[in-house]
């Protein structure tokens, strides 16, 4: 193993994975993160940066990570931009550098970076201006080739994603001191406890840092409390889980990576699932972000955060060099000194930009000094010291620890928008006032900088979260721990330098900042347009402040005074996968099944999606080459003979109670309160404005009991309507509703034989002649022997038909006996299509007819609309302009001579100009009519109904083309009903 | 008695029954379901004449009671929904509406809906996939409305487990979903 693996730590030294990087094998360790194995194996070069393709190593040891992404697993589980840091190692673990051409070692677009005087913030504004056409073809494909992250694989998803809901009195987000010592106050008080941890290890710096608890390691009382809280059925640890969003209500979003420190999810396992966890209460203790200070060539692989050092030092037993030089403006800086030397890591200088620095025994510590700048092509080989006296000073060394203060880690408490107060104690943003609801903070999350006030805040947290969701909580005794007072002074980046980077991920430079300033670009939301700053995967965590920091001082204003950046969910990136959960492919919306479905499957029928349900839409046979073979027949059949369609989709509503008939008269524009018991009414019901919204029919079963069918479409929405008037506008009325559509199974019967046909079926006791069951009767009765079914004499189709319903469960049962008692009349079954054709060919109006845009009067169902009784849409449906002389009126097209109508042509006189200005209506439904082996249409024109006859072009724009055609009757076969009533 | 075959929610002659991990799934085609909401101001009434003639205590929001041959749970204000064995009860609106009488409007619902049954230490984990409603807390004789896979469900606790009641015409697409939560949670 490589010279930069230590001692001790928190990983198993006894179990070695293998694991590659850019195709090169190396090992680690279990418990290892790649980013610590990386740097074990002394890689320190791990990426390229996004825009001038600089050598880059990490910077940090969290989620927070700039530098380190990579593209992690191969084929289709390669995922790009993915922060070492938090990839726990895995045997086997393959992953890949990213955004270079060529090696990483020698990126050919590195020579971005010699030319990076063009590059500046906003150069490709100023720079690929002409000409004009080549921005959209060459020069962006050009940019985003250059510059950018990791490639996605293009191949689906191998992986399964679930979601979850969890319920709880407090979400701890976190488990860090603070985190912990809240969950242990909470799951002791006996409250129901969520403890949500982004990390695989709880523990926060209490398992990177080298402070005891009382008499015990950090990592020890972390595993004592974990080992409480386990015991606890009312407190849920979940590792490896980010909460990532907080919304409304004290819901949050949280990823738990169930499978991602694997090699391949376990078979059936989800790889992440996401949760939406209630919370009553909801406690932040999310910890603190280390701030870098920015200087010459300060983004070489090795420079990193002091704190980050440390954790990989103490917990990862591993140091990204075996010479490490402090750079730091306050007191933190001292301990990453002081433990790398402990762990027999060589730090020569601590270079202390405070005048007052304090000593280390043992440590040159350099007062009142800065780095200049570094060297080394992919990593840092040495730093240039500018002393206090001016002097320089270049120190060998392999990487740089750098310490600019911590700053609190905002993400959720900004969620609902929520400002951060400027801290002069901790120089940054603490939480604000304005939180979402049910959400307090605690610990460095809260600026509570020391182990000791974090415990306290976590456990006074609790307590008072819980208080006011009237808990009661101890806060009870808590650990002896580090109290150091925070000593920082305000130090954000070495005067004079060029190239010092303050947003590692987007290349912004303070440069950047000072020409954005210079342009007037001061805001600080045109400062984060105009040079990126703060965007993309990491949202700026590690640059923010500083980016402020900088543009203040160019204002002359204070920090606060120059705005704050604030952040929005989510927290960290959310693979697509886990936000579409199982909704994919097939299982994008659930699927609604025919009672006649397997049957019609075993026939071979086309199927065809109608909102959720899989209608059959034609049943070809063999030797039909094209689907209007079998259209055309199932229509010959069904107008010769006899035809059974399942028509279960339309919804059925159960209307009872005892002002049942006057409900109904108020929700239906045509009369319904003199609608005798054992018939049906066709019925059409307006919107509020007077447009048309939904037909179908209401059947009386008695003087209280109607059934309502309404369209397949609109059976949900015509039911939420009739319940709002139930319940709001017509509150006095007794009336009840409930929808029945799926517990009946419903076929239509129609042709010249369908009574013959049925009465092979309904049971001899029920007389269904035409005298004793006329058209519009309905009634129940039982078939096959005596199960209960339902009889009604419509007809779609304007053939002799009825459409007859039982219980579900028999659906299946009732169409192979309809089949087999059918045969003697060679029944056939017919799909969606041929109830198309045949409804166009009666001149029914369909859901393409009301479309939204047309009343009764267009429909030329004018005269149904009652000026006797109040109903919805009525009054509305007087408006002027919906009466016209002119109105649209619904007429039918036949093509002059061959030709095929096509729906969505507009209607123009038969000569002169076609535009908009001359249109007269349009066609709404087209098809092959076999009967009259004609092309037909349905249309709306102006003032058709007094112009059948009169010859008009359909014009196609759009496709191209045009038709003369002929307006007639909308009513193309049987026109005064006689087969109905036979 | 009819010579027509039924089939079940997931179309086949017998219910399907799968274990996956520590959770058993059931179809469970053997339940009679009929509506019962009261009449305008009848809802006294109705409670009376449920108890003296049906034997049927009916529970108030978010519970659900057994009395005798029946399982009732509230469905809404002065709504609730019947259950009882289809064998001994194919009729059940029919007979509910005869012993109640014209005080509440009754209506069959038996195969409006699937129903699956779940058993086993699992069947928590398993809704927690899938519903938003607290499961965990959920005691013997609580019910609830709420979704599963876009699907507008009843959810029952019973000292057997728990209940799942989907719209009959999805009953593949949630019998989907809770094997598919179910592999997730095993």
């Amino acid at each position: 193993m490589s010279i930069n693996r230590l001692t001790g730590g928190l990983i198993d030294h006894a179990s070695p994975l293998q694991f590659t990087f850019d195709g090169k094998t190396f090992e680690g360790r279990k418990g290892d993160t790649l980013a610590s194995a990386l740097l074990a194996n002394d890689v320190r070069l791990m990426g390229r940066s996004f825009k001038y393709h600089r050598p880059r190593g990490v910077l940090s040891a969290g989620s927070e990570e700039p530098n380190a992404l990579v593209e992690l697993r191969s084929g289709a589980r390669r995922e790009p931009n993915t922060r070492a840091t938090t990839v726990e190692l895995f045997d086997g673990l393959t992953a890949d550098s990213q955004n270079r051409l060529g090696s990483l070692k020698f990126d050919a677009l590195g020579v971005n970076d010699v030319f990076h005087r063009f590059f500046a913030a906003g150069f490709y504004y100023k720079t690929f201006m002409w000409p004009k056409a080549f921005w959209e073809k060459l020069y962006e494909p050009m940019i985003r080739h250059a510059a950018g992250l990791g490639s996605i694989s293009l191949q689906d998803d191998p992986d399964v994603y679930d979601k979850g809901f969890l319920h709880c009195d407090l979400l701890v987000v976190g488990a860090g001191p603070a985190g912990l010592a809240a969950a242990l106050t909470a799951g002791r008080a006996g409250a129901r406890v969520i403890l949500a941890e982004e990390d695989f290890l709880l523990g926060g710096r209490l398992i990177a840092d080298t402070g005891t608890l009382t008499d015990m390691s950090g990592a020890d009382w972390v595993g004592t409390a974990q080992a409480e809280l386990a015991t606890m059925d009312n407190v849920r640890i979940m590792p490896r889980t980010t909460v990532v969003g907080a919304y409304d209500h004290g819901v949050y979003g949280a990823v738990e990576r169930i499978s991602d420190h694997l090699a391949v999810p376990e078979d059936g396992k989800p790889r992440q699932v996401f949760w939406r966890i209630y919370s009553k209460r909801a406690l932040v203790c999310a910890g603190a972000i280390e701030r870098p200070i920015a200087f010459e060539n300060n983004d070489r692989p090795g420079v990193m955060l002091a704190g980050a050092v440390r954790a990989y030092a103490n917990r990862w037993a591993a140091t990204p060099a075996p010479s490490v030089v402090v750079f730091t403006n306050n007191d933190d800086g001292h301990r990453t000194a002081a433990d790398l030397v402990a762990k027999g890591v060589s730090v020569p200088t601590i270079v202390d930009t405070r005048d007052t620095a304090p000593d280390m025994q043992g440590t040159e510590v350099l007062a009142g000094a800065q780095i200049a700048d570094t060297k080394g092509r992919l990593g840092v080989k040495s730093v240039t010291v500018k002393l206090i006296n001016g002097q320089t000073r270049v120190i060998p060394c392999g990487a740089v620890a750098v310490s600019g203060g911590w700053n609190p880690n905002l993400g959720l408490t900004c969620h609902q928008r929520g400002r951060p107060v400027w801290s002069e104690k901790i120089l940054s943003f603490v939480p604000g006032g304005d939180l979402p609801q049910g959400q307090s903070v605690a610990g460095a999350a809260n600026g509570e900088t020391s182990t000791h006030s974090a415990l306290a805040s976590g456990a006074q947290g609790a307590v008072d979260a819980l208080e006011s969701i009237g808990l009661t909580a101890q806060a009870g005794d808590l650990p002896a721990a580090e109290d150091r007072p925070v000593s920082v002074s305000p130090f954000w980046y070495v005067q004079g330098a060029k190239r010092a980077w303050v947003d590692f991920q987007n290349d912004v430079t303070v440069k950047d900042i000072k020409l954005s300033h210079q342009e007037g670009f001061r805001s600080v939301e045109h400062l984060k347009r105009y040079t990126t700053l703060g965007m993309a995967t990491d949202q700026g965590k590690t640059a923010n402040l500083t980016g402020l920091a900088v543009m203040a001082e160019l204002t002359g204003k204070t920090i606060p005074e120059t705005g704050t950046t604030i952040f929005r969910p989510p927290y960290t990136p959310v693979a697509m996968g886990a936000l579409a959960g199982r909704s994919v492919g097939k299982a994008f919306h659930p699927t609604r099944l025919t009672p006649s479905h397997h049957w019609a499957a075993e026939q071979g029928a086309e199927f065809v999606e109608v909102g959720n349900w899989l209608r059959a839409q034609y049943f070809p046979r063999p030797g039909e080459t094209h689907w209007r073979q079998a259209v055309d027949r199932e229509v010959l059949a069904t107008r010769s003979s006899v035809g059974v369609c399942d028509v279960t989709t339309l919804g059925k509503i159960d209307v009872q109670g005892a002002d049942a008939a006057a409900f109904l008269n108020k929700i239906y524009a045509n009369g319904f309160a003199k609608l005798a018991v054992g018939k049906v009414r066709y019925g059409l019901m307006l919107r509020e404005d007077g447009i048309a919204y939904d037909d179908g029919t209401a059947a009386r079963l008695a003087e209280d009991h109607f059934v309502v069918t309404t369209t397949t479409a609109n059976a949900v929405p015509v039911y939420r309507n009739m319940e709002f008037a139930r319940q709001c506008l017509w509150p006095d009325l007794d009336v009840q509703l409930i929808s029945t559509t799926e517990a009946w199974a419903q076929y239509a019967v129609a042709g010249p034989n369908a009574r013959k046909l049925l009465q092979k079926i309904v049971d001899p006791e029920f007389d269904i002649t035409n005298d004793a069951f006329p058209f519009m009767a309905c009634g129940e009765i039982t078939v096959g022997g005596g199960l209960r079914a339902r009889l009604f004499r419509i007809s779609f189709s304007g053939e002799l038909a009825f459409e007859i319903a039982v219980p579900t469960r028999y659906g299946d049962a009732l169409i192979r006996r309809l089949m087999d008692e059918g045969q003697e009349f060679d029944l056939t079954p017919y799909g969606t299509e041929a109830l198309g054709v045949m409804r166009i060919e009666k001149g029914h109006a369909t859901g393409a007819e009301l479309n939204g845009t047309t009343t009764a009067l267009n429909l030329g169902m004018g005269r149904m609309v009652s000026k006797k009784k109040d109903c919805i849409g009525n009054t509305l449906s007087e408006r002027d302009g919906l009466n016209t002389a002119d109105a649209l009126a619904l007429v039918g097209l036949k093509p002059k001579g061959d030709g095929q109508i096509m729906t969505g042509s507009h209607l123009m006189a038969a000569s002169g100009p076609v535009d908009a200005a001359h249109d007269q209506g349009y066609v709404t439904s087209a098809a092959y009519s076999p009967i009259l082996e004609s092309s037909i249409g349905l249309a709306f024109v102006k003032n058709g109904s007094n112009r059948l006859g009169e010859t008009m072009r359909a014009v196609n724009p759009l496709e191209g083309g045009e038709l003369l055609v002929e307006l007639v009757s909308a009513h193309f076969v049987d026109p005064e009903g006689g087969r109905l009533r036979d | 008695m009819t010579d027509l075959k039924p089939i079940t929610p997931l179309g086949a002659g017998a219910a399907r029954i799968h274990t996956i991990g520590q959770v058993t799934i059931s179809e469970n085609p053997d339940r009679s379901m009929a509506s019962l909401t009261t009449r305008k101001g009848k809802a006294d009434a109705v409670r009376l004449v449920a108890k003296t003639a049906l034997g049927l205590d009916l529970p108030g929001p978010g519970q659900s009671t057994i009395s005798g041959d029946f399982t009732a749970w509230w469905t809404g204000p002065d709504q609730w929904m019947i259950d009882a064995d289809h064998a001994q009860y194919e009729l059940l609106a029919a007979h509910i509406a005869q012993a109640i009488g014209p005080v509440a409007s009754v209506t069959e619902q038996t195969d409006g809906w699937c129903r699956f049954d779940l058993t086993g230490s699992g069947s928590v984990a398993l809704l927690e996939r899938l519903c938003p409603a607290d499961v965990p807390t959920m005691q013997p004789g609580q019910a609830t409305r709420t979704l599963l896979h876009h699907l507008g469900c009843f959810v029952i606790c019973s000292t057997a487990g728990f209940s799942v009641l989907g719209p009959r015409s999805s009953a593949g697409s949630l019998h989907h979903a809770l094997i598919e939560a179910a592999h997730s949670v095993a």
